[in-house]
């Protein structure tokens, strides 16, 4: 016996949630006191008349029940004596491209609903384009609803070659037609329906029962991410984690990535003993001859096929986050059990998952699904998603709100990190600092338009220049005139307008120069980004921290009034968001103190 | 049932408590006594093995479980040698909150919901594991394996995050909690059958014997103390008796079962006609009832 993962697509017209409420009451999964209660629901919310309405039985939050739609990834579970099964059933409206992608992760195999009324649609073929990208490789197409198209042998042929004329470049493996009727229950369970007795193949529940669910990473060469170092007492240690691909035995020789140390397995520990072999699929904890040092997110593999490890992929990524991804934004990843910094550095096409066309973009939106270049902020051992799902996928999370904005599958590593190597210099950052007796740093003012921000910046820098200092001030709007003159004011050209801005703060900065920023800087992820360039102290936060309504009321140059009037769009504080800093190196509250003695403030830390 | 399958279902659920371990600050298993808790403490013995499980188990107390399941739970904790913590609602003890006195919703609410927020607060625990499964109630079945409650502990449907492959977003600001559930993919069956098949102890009232109870509502409620008041015209009597459930006693339901041995419960159950939550009392407060539960941060 062994399980199936499977992912039911259709929307709720296709008779889906019919479909599985059937298979667990034919499989004999709905216990007495639950038919009872779905007795009183059908009378109560049921679209069946006096009959029972299976659909009840799956249609879990109240909410829904009551809006009539499936919001969410429901897991159900029922079993025959062959097989057991675990259900994803998720909804199929396009807004809910996230929780099919959610539950074709897991599954090894899909059913696919089509009315027989209505044939192949666009989302039919959306959700096996979202299938075929999570690497599903086995589909029954089930055409419902023969009952309403006469039981016809000819519209059932009809839609099936369709359907195979449609998926042939989508990677099945295989693609199995089944005529069927959830409501009446022909062809879900028994096969050889008298209401067509031309269709002579399986039923739903007998292909389910038969089609193959051994992933296929057994077969391949060892690899297990190490999810986490086992060291109760200093004579211990072990490296436990779920086995990715392959098998492993004592006397296997393994190399450890990224690093490179080989060594031995020792010890192979399952449960509360050892094992003398395991394989993909198994959690463990392998002992290796010598005392080499892994961590967390490293992973273990054959000697004979080490895993490779890189910083930049290309990859197809889909955003599940109602807040757009900008390129540039720096983001928490995981892949496998190793946590780094993303960023996209590039959209290279959105994908209309209704018609299969490649798109520019330039933001991705939710329920959008793209390829794209990313950049890691270090190497991570990986596999293709083709080959390996476990080394290949990766989460991409909001580090603002923790939300779990992105999905991504690996296609492959850029070289691009081999082949520009850093050109190392003599004469160093130090150097060229001490020649001019200042210690190089980076002053970035944020804060509203209107804040005061350039007017400190300017008080400041005649100040250091009076001091024989050598400085240079980059200013939001003279820089807009020339590099970034290409950038507008969306979320995405905001994050670009930033990141290059660091860049050349950064370049001044290595110069030798005192640099004084004075940006809007809106989003706090991206100064965080800027930070992260620079050496510990190197980067000084000052927070030009000015109300929003004494900004509009001073209104220098007019433009709240004409944001105001809707004549300028995504405007800092009127249509757009601004994140003040939580910790900045110098909080100046303009209301309290003049700009000069604002100016002293950055004087007496610049000098401690 | 075969070694596949639990290799396969063993694998998930270490994979998930291992997760937790490398990732939270403070976790804690919440231990419930039931055979689902024993499950899930014998796979956190694994996942750690040689090593001890390294975060302790807490019991939310209610101060009206079962004696045999107080016992139980003392001896085990001796035997397996994990850290116990047993906590329960001060509130609810001073004002003398009971099932019968109160409700079984009142006190269900006080003495498990409250109770459990206020132990989560007091010791700072970031991260709890429960042993809930997907099959045990329609609700359940859309419950992540990680879910999220908000500071306050509320769980909001709208605020789960999708769960994509083996891939667990852990993250947390301050003040919010995850709930942990290594047991989500089981089924009742499963549960029995490992239970069988690792020899793991459970409380003795899992199996029949003669017992005193009363028929009230239509159910067979053990007379566990002398707290349990008679109403009119109610007479205890003896009988075999079994718990497919075990919850705070007036509020769990026996049925009447002759399976002394672990072989006769598996049959039994894999031959049940109702569903295990039937003798829990708590589940027919009315339409969605466990759903508005766990908004109010009921496990």
């Amino acid at each position: 016996m062994d399980t199936l993962r499977f992912i039911t697509c259709g929307s709720v017209d296709d008779g889906k949630s019919t479909l599985i409420g059937r298979l667990l009451y034919e499989t004999k999964l709905v216990f007495e006191d639950q038919l009872e209660a779905l007795k009183a629901d059908s009378k109560k919310f049921g679209t069946q008349g006096e009959r029972l309405d299976f659909a009840l039985l799956v249609d879990g939050l109240q909410a829904e029940r009551e809006q009539g739609i499936t919001i969410d990834v429901a897991h159900r579970f029922f079993a025959t004596p062959r097989r057991r099964f675990i259900v994803a059933d998720t909804p199929g409206h396009e807004q809910y491209t996230r929780n099919m992608a959610t539950g074709a992760s897991t599954a090894q195999a899909a059913v696919l609903l089509t009315d027989a009324r209505k044939g192949v649609l666009t989302q039919t073929k959306r959700h096996s384009r979202i299938i075929s990208m999570l690497g599903i490789r086995h589909v029954a197409l089930a055409v419902n609803k023969m009952d309403l198209v006469g039981w016809s042998q000819f519209t059932f042929e009809e839609i099936e070659f369709d359907y195979r004329r449609f998926a042939q470049d989508l990677g099945f493996e295989s693609i199995t037609a089944i005529p069927v009727s959830a409501l009446e229950g022909h062809n879900i369970v028994e096969s050889g329906s008298a209401e067509m007795p031309w269709y002579e193949g399986a039923s739903l529940l007998q292909w389910l029962e038969t089609v193959p669910a051994k992933p296929s990473e057994t077969g391949q060469p060892l690899a297990m991410p190490v999810q986490w170092v086992n060291r109760p007492n200093h004579g211990f240690r072990g490296f436990s984690g779920r086995i990715a691909s392959g098998t492993a035995m004592p006397g296997d020789k393994v190399r450890i990535s990224p690093s490179g140390v080989e060594s031995r397995v020792k010890e192979i520990i399952v449960g509360h003993g050892t094992a003398t072999e395991a394989s993909a699929g198994q959690s463990v904890t392998l002992v290796l001859e010598d005392e080499i040092d892994a961590s967390r997110g490293d992973v273990i593999a054959a000697a004979s096929h080490p895993v490779e490890s890189a910083d930049q992929f290309e990859a197809d990524l889909i955003w599940m986050s109602e807040h757009p991804l900008p390129p540039g934004r720096p983001y928490a990843a995981l892949i496998h059990t190793k946590a780094a910094n993303l960023s996209i550095t590039h959209i290279k096409y959105r994908l209309d998952i209704n018609s299969g066309a490649h798109l520019a973009a330039k933001a991705l939106g939710l329920n959008e699904i793209a390829t794209v270049n990313l950049s890691l902020d270090r190497p991570v051992p990986f596999a293709p998603y083709k080959e390996n799902k476990r080394l290949g996928a990766f989460i991409v999370i909001d580090k603002l709100t923790n939300e779990t904005a992105g999905a991504g599958m690996i296609h492959f590593a850029l070289r691009r990190a081999v082949n520009v190597h850093w050109q190392a210099l003599d004469v160093s950052k130090a150097a060229r600092a001490e020649l001019k007796r200042q210690q190089a740093r980076c002053l970035w003012f944020t804060g509203l338009s209107g804040s005061g921000k350039s007017t400190i910046a300017n008080l400041l820098e005649k100040r250091l220049h009076a001091d024989g200092k050598h400085t240079y001030t980059l200013d939001g709007d003279n820089v807009r005139h020339g590099l970034n003159r290409d950038l507008g004011f969306t979320e995405a050209d905001r994050v670009e307008n930033i990141r290059r801005v660091g860049e050349v703060a950064k370049l001044f900065v290595d110069a030798g120069l005192i640099v004084i920023v004075a940006f809007i800087s809106p989003y706090r992820a991206e100064r965080e980004l800027v930070r992260s360039l620079f050496e510990p102290g190197e980067f000084i936060e000052v927070f030009v921290d000015t109300p929003l309504e004494e900004c509009e009321r001073r209104d220098v140059k007019g433009l709240y009034a004409k944001a105001r009037r809707g004549e300028l769009k995504n405007f800092t504080g009127i249509d757009s968001d601004y994140e003040p800093p939580q910790a900045p190196e110098i909080h100046l509250r303009t209301l309290l103190i003049k700009p000069e003695r604002c100016a002293d403030q950055i004087l007496q830390l610049l000098r401690s | 049932m075969n070694d596949a399958l639990f290799a396969e279902l063993e694998a998930e659920s270490i994979e998930i408590i291992r997760e937790v371990a490398a990732t939270a600050a403070k976790p804690v298993m919440l231990y419930s006594i039931g055979k689902d808790s024993s499950v899930m403490l014998r796979l956190a013995q694994k996942a750690f093995f040689p090593g001890p499980i390294p975060f302790p188990l807490m019991h939310i107390d209610t101060g009206w479980k079962f004696r045999e399941m107080i016992a139980f739970r003392n001896r085990t904790a001796r035997e397996v040698g994990f850290e116990l913590i047993s906590y329960t609602n001060p509130r609810g003890v001073a004002e003398g909150i009971g099932p019968i006195t109160h409700g079984s919703a009142y006190h269900t609410d006080v003495m498990k919901t409250e109770a459990l927020k206020q132990a989560l607060d007091l010791y700072g625990f970031d991260v709890a594991f429960g042993g809930a499964r997907r099959d045990e109630e329609k609700s359940r079945a859309k419950e992540r394996i990680f879910s999220f409650r908000a500071p306050g502990h509320r769980w909001e449907p709208k605020a789960q995050r999708p769960e994509l492959w083996n891939l667990y977003n852990t993250r947390i600001h301050p003040g919010e909690t995850i709930r942990v559930f290594p047991l989500s993919n089981w089924t009742e069956a499963d549960i029995w059958a490992y239970i069988r098949r690792e020899n793991i102890a459970i409380v003795p009232l899992y199996f029949a014997a003669e017992r005193p109870v009363v028929k009230r509502y239509g159910q067979w409620i053990m007379i566990d103390d002398e707290r349990l008041p008679l109403e009119p015209g109610e007479k205890p009597e003896t009988r075999m008796v079994r718990f497919r459930t075990l919850g705070c006693y007036p509020l769990s339901a026996a049925i009447e079962s002759s399976a002394t041995t672990l072989d006769e419960i598996v049959a039994e159950t894999l031959g049940a006609t109702t569903s295990e939550r039937q003798g829990r009392i708590i589940d027919h407060d009315g339409a969605g009832s466990m759903e508005r539960k766990k908004q109010e941060g009921y496990f």
